[in-house]
């Protein structure tokens, strides 16, 4: 029908519907007020063109009604589609419960995954039909952006921090992934493809990819590995804070404040242990900058995440 | 020259040779200097778009290596924003008719105004030597870590240019505040000033306020590649998002350094073809100082996806439909002022028609990037080059057009020839659009931008971009040409061709020397078109190119 | 054409000395842009690792800041006595405060120097690769205090610089000089000094006491 043409991107996602909705509405507006502007000037251009016959008394330079009228009547439309805009991006933070949690990683120039069984993937995303996926991302090297237009969902990976995003996918196929964020040389090589798949076919999948072991494991041996465990088990002799539900669970400082144990806390605690102080505990823990990289780190995180059984099923601490 | 008598008439006639131009302290000679300087920027940075467009016509990467394309679309970017938009109309336009509108003999400091343009000239060559030594690759937007710590060109280099480039920006702008506050002829209030002067002014406070926060962007980077002192460097400590919220408190800033002037241009030519006052030229006027105002509050709709906070998001995405405002009152108004005129069509109103359509559709593009859930599907892809495209090109280098037809024959003292001059503007109209309107559909599609390959899907759009950049090319080149011819073949430019009421038509053109011959008094508003005996003039090009 | 004005663009002298007056204030505007963006960074990354700062803070030498406060102080007096000398005719006075200012402004450097090469000595430098030595509990953010401490006092120290070879220049091109110029050079250079100094002034607590107990 358009001959190979596209002219819209496939809508796959939960979200996808509802976006597009405000994106046609707002070209409906945006294409009414542009022609009526140019069919206005166009008609003002022929009907006052120099020599023509018409009227011109009562001209005015300014009329106070007619300005205020449409500064007002910008403003509201204005405000509505901030608004609606607002609303549909604040579901970015609200991912809906029982999310199957995969880690990403970005580096020059390649998007490498790791399934919550320890299944890795390059360039390539298999997801099920039908289940919230967070993805949580970081970089190793520059900033990159995860971004799949069937989705319509974007998230810079930046290095030093973790950042999630999250999709729910309805509809099966291959979806383009790209790098959306200039990461240097090869950076339109960066990305590949997401497979969204039935629930049964995605168990199969992962099958198939041979048992590794899981993130969260890959992460527990590491975390001895690290001598993480000397300090932080329950029979040691150096006071550290246990980690066991540590995740999404608020800690106290010892500077009064309260946070809570999300991404940011857990990452900063291993990079800068002296920056937030569990209240009651020495400051004695050693910075681990420059021991673990990027995909270690997820590890670590993966594996301090599955301590607290209740953030794998609600998670909470990203809300 | 020392006595009255055996002063030239004309500013042009006040010697010729190399170090009459050189060392010249005229704003209208250094207005020139930065011209002549400026056209061949903006060539320089079209050759580099036009490569990239080929390059583009096929999916895969077959013109250029992955590295050239990154230091073609990264050249292009740094040289049209920093050497060719932000000093475009007022160093040229701006230098020149300043002190001509307000009825003054010159800038201010017109020594800080010749130094402006040597300050501008050396970071050039800094530019120039980091391109040919090898190029840049990190994209205009220099964001960290890829700058400081990945990128393998000649960065430090280019920064160091970029930074020069802002010390002349602030020279200028200086030099712009204190003539509009100083140096206004008698009579001539605040709200007498043609809206010309107006964004001038604007333009000149947010050059003098936003300049030196890139300034310490630009250091910064320098410091982390040559020193290693690592603020913006995680591995450091340091934050690499702070960058971006350095960068684009500037850089926000300067989308209206750029686009403020060609707002002023328009406001000019548009009442003059229209022989009609602009219509709410208050409305006008302010709406110019709250877009300087606001401009600086919306950095952050660059970073909705960047992992700020979505509350921050959120705050910025509302700040950024108010500065959409003021834009959309001009819209209205300058229509307006087209109802019960007696309307011609000479190049300059062409250009200014074509400025208002597509001025309004890349500012109506606008809102779909401010509204945040949208932003985030089209952030970061085509939809945002279309955007910006239609601002830039599309609303400032056509009013900058606009401008330059509109008072070549103050400049030259010569008419051009209108009918090449209505071609080029149609054909500039035409090529715009072929060029970026695809974009606009490429974007929503997904296709991220400062991408050496994609997608096969993708290649009906890119052919249409790629073939109107070559229209749009021809479109730009055409002026070349038959201005050049003008300036020494064209017919003679009477004081006044175009009957328009502004103080610089008032005296001979090309001005004298200092200007007027009798200093002006000013006793009525601008735009004031049914004053007695301003008549759209009997003078025809046309008649003229005959004889 | 006219002798009186230095720009053509104006009539009298008086016009032109505030249009001079009202232009350095505005320069001085762009300028406050400049330090305010590396100061805001400052703010910023001290409100995420305070106590690694206030420990780098620590390591800096209280009594050579303070001196060099007092330096900075002195010179900015020593200026405002030579505009006090030019508006009331009194060159010979005004030359030697000029030389004053300059000088305390060279004093101020040297002893700046001399701090430089201590931290560098101290291995408290992280320029040119220099290796970072720091026994306090947080080095990677002590790094990034002292990354802002060269950054924000070399920046300071180029605009003191500046000030000197203005200073030195204007003296050279004194006996050539028109009264009417002198004073009014002096009053932009002065505006131009007194800011520079406040910038020191804002640079000193922020990075010398604000972090200690």
């Amino acid at each position: 029908m358009s001959f190979g043409i596209p002219f819209t991107p496939p809508e796959a996602s939960s979200i996808a519907g509802s976006v597009d909705t405000l994106f046609y509405t707002l070209l409906a507006f945006t294409a009414a007020l542009g022609l009526f502007l140019t069919v206005l000037v166009v008609f003002y251009a022929i009907k006052y063109r120099a020599g023509s016959k018409a009227e011109r008394t009562g001209e005015r330079a300014r009329s106070l009604p007619l300005e205020v009228t449409w500064t007002v009547a910008s403003l509201l439309i204005a405000f509505v589609i901030f608004g609606w805009g607002a609303v549909l991006f604040l579901r970015r933070e609200h991912p809906p419960p029982d999310a199957l949690e995969i880690a990403g990683l970005g580096k020059q120039w390649m998007w490498e995954f790791r399934h919550p069984g320890g299944q890795r993937e390059i360039n390539e995303l298999h997801v099920p039909v039908g289940k919230t996926v967070i993805v949580s991302l970081a970089s190793q090297d520059v900033i990159h952006s995860f971004f799949v237009p069937a989705f319509r969902v974007k998230q810079d990976a930046v290095p030093g921090r973790t950042t999630n995003v999250w999709f729910t996918a309805d509809e099966p196929g291959r979806y383009h992934l790209f790098c959306a964020q200039y990461c240097g040389t090869q950076h339109s090589e960066m990305g590949g493809w997401v497979t969204a798949m039935p629930p049964e076919d995605y168990a199969a999948w992962l099958e198939n990819q041979g048992k590794g072991d899981t993130l969260a494991a890959d992460g527990e041996k590491l975390f001895r590995a690290l001598g993480c465990s000397g300090c932080h088990e329950k029979s040691s002799k150096v006071r550290a804070p246990d980690l066991a539900g540590i995740f999404g669970r608020p800690v106290a400082l010892d500077n009064q404040q309260t946070v809570i144990a999300d991404d940011r806390y857990l990452r900063d605690s291993i990079l800068n242990p002296k920056k937030e102080i569990a209240a009651g505990y020495d400051p004695v823990m050693p910075s681990f900058d420059g021991l673990v990289d990027e995909g270690e780190m997820q590890m670590l995180l993966a594996y301090l995440k599955s301590l607290s059984p209740r953030a794998t099923t609600k998670s909470e601490a990203t809300q | 020259m020392s006595t009255e008598a055996l002063r030239p008439t004309s500013y042009l006639g006040e010697g010729a040779g190399p170090a009459a131009w050189l060392l010249t302290t005229d704003h209208k000679r250094v207005a020139w200097l930065y011209l002549v300087s400026l056209t061949a920027f903006f060539f320089l940075g079209g050759a580099f778009a036009v490569l990239m467009r080929v390059e583009l016509a096929t999916p895969a990467g077959d013109l250029v290596s992955d590295d050239t394309y990154n230091r073609l679309f990264s050249l292009h970017g740094i040289i049209m924003v920093w050497f060719f938009l932000v000093p475009s109309i007022p160093a040229t336009l701006g230098n020149f008719l300043l002190p001509l509108m307000i009825g003054a003999r010159d800038l201010a400091f017109p020594r800080l105004n010749l130094a402006s343009w040597y300050v501008f000239i050396l970071g050039s060559a800094f530019a120039l030597v980091s391109v040919l030594a090898g190029g840049v690759d990190t994209g205009w937007t220099f964001y960290t870590p890829l700058s400081t710590l990945y990128a393998n060109g000649f960065v430090s280099m280019a920064a160091l240019g970029v930074f020069i480039v802002g010390f002349s920006t602030i020279m200028t702008g200086v030099n712009f505040i204190v003539t509009i506050h100083k140096l206004r002829a008698p009579g001539l209030t605040w709200f007498r000033l043609p809206i010309f002067v107006w964004t001038m002014y604007a333009t000149a406070l947010v050059m003098v306020l936003a300049t030196p926060v890139l300034a310490a962007s630009l250091i910064l980077i320098v410091l982390e590649r040559v020193f290693g002192i690592g603020i913006f460097n995680p591995a450091l400590g340091g934050d690499p998002l702070l960058f971006q919220h350095l960068f684009w408190f500037y850089s926000h800033p300067a989308v209206y350094i750029m686009i403020l002037p060609g707002m002023g241009v328009v406001s000019e030519v548009l009442p003059c073809f229209s022989r009609r006052p602009l219509f709410g030229y208050k409305a006008v006027a302010l709406s110019s100082m709250a877009i300087a105002v606001f401009g600086f509050l919306v950095w952050g709709h660059h970073m909705f996806v960047s992992g700020q906070s979505a509350y921050a998001g959120v705050l910025f995405s509302f700040l950024s439909f108010c500065v959409a405002i003021p834009s959309a009152i001009k819209v209205f108004n300058w229509s307006l002022t087209l109802r019960k005129g007696e309307i011609t069509f000479e190049t300059p109103m062409l250009y200014a028609l074509f400025f208002l359509a597509l001025f309004t559709f890349g500012g109506l593009a606008g809102l779909f990037l401010a509204a945040l859930a949208i932003d985030v599907h089209v952030h970061a892809t085509y939809f945002v080059v279309a955007h910006f495209h239609y601002i830039m090109v599309g609303g400032m280098v056509t009013a900058y057009m606009a401008g330059l037809h509109f008072w070549w024959p103050k400049l030259t003292g010569r008419m051009y020839s209108e009918t090449w001059g209505r071609i080029a503007a149609t054909v500039t109209f035409l090529g715009f659009n072929l060029t970026f309107f695809p974009q606009f559909v490429l974007g929503f599609l997904g296709m991220p931008r400062r991408y050496h390959t994609y997608p096969p899907e993708f290649q009906f759009w890119h052919v249409l971009s790629s073939a109107g950049a070559v229209v749009l090319a021809v479109g730009y080149l055409m002026p070349l040409l038959y201005l050049g011819w003008s300036m020494f073949r064209g017919a003679r430019a009477p004081a006044n061709p175009w009957g328009a009421t502004g103080l610089e038509w008032q005296t001979a053109s090309p001005p004298p020397p200092h200007n007027f011959e009798t200093m002006p008094k000013v006793d009525r508003p601008a735009y004031d078109y049914a004053m007695k005996g301003l008549r759209h003039e009997a003078f025809s090009p046309h008649k003229d190119e005959a004889r | 054409m006219s002798t009186t004005t230095e720009s053509v663009a104006f009539d009298t002298r008086a016009r032109e000395k505030a249009a001079d007056t009202f232009g350095m204030w505005v320069f001085i505007c762009s300028e406050a842009m400049l330090f305010g963006a590396v100061l805001l960074l400052f703010f910023f990354a001290r409100s995420s690792y305070g106590p690694a700062f206030a420990a780098a803070s620590q390591h800096l030498s209280l009594p050579l800041g303070t001196l060099n406060t007092a330096v900075l102080l002195t010179s900015s007096f020593a200026i405002a006595l030579a505009h006090m000398f030019t508006a009331s005719r009194r060159w010979r006075p005004a030359v030697w405060a000029l030389i004053c200012t300059g000088l305390l402004g060279t004093i101020f450097l040297f002893i700046k120097a001399m701090e430089y090469a201590s931290e560098f000595k101290e291995g408290l430098a992280p320029v040119l690769g220099a290796p970072f030595r720091f026994s306090g509990p947080d080095p990677t953010h002590a790094e990034l205090f002292f990354a802002f401490y060269f950054a924000m006092t070399s920046l300071h120290a180029l605009h003191l610089i500046c000030g000197i070879v203005v200073i030195a220049g204007m003296l050279l091109l004194w006996p050539g000089t028109t009264e009417a110029k002198r004073t009014h050079r002096v009053q932009a250079v002065g505006l131009y000094w007194h800011f520079v100094d406040i910038v020191w002034v804002f640079l000193f607590p922020v990075l010398y006491l604000i972090n200690r107990a």
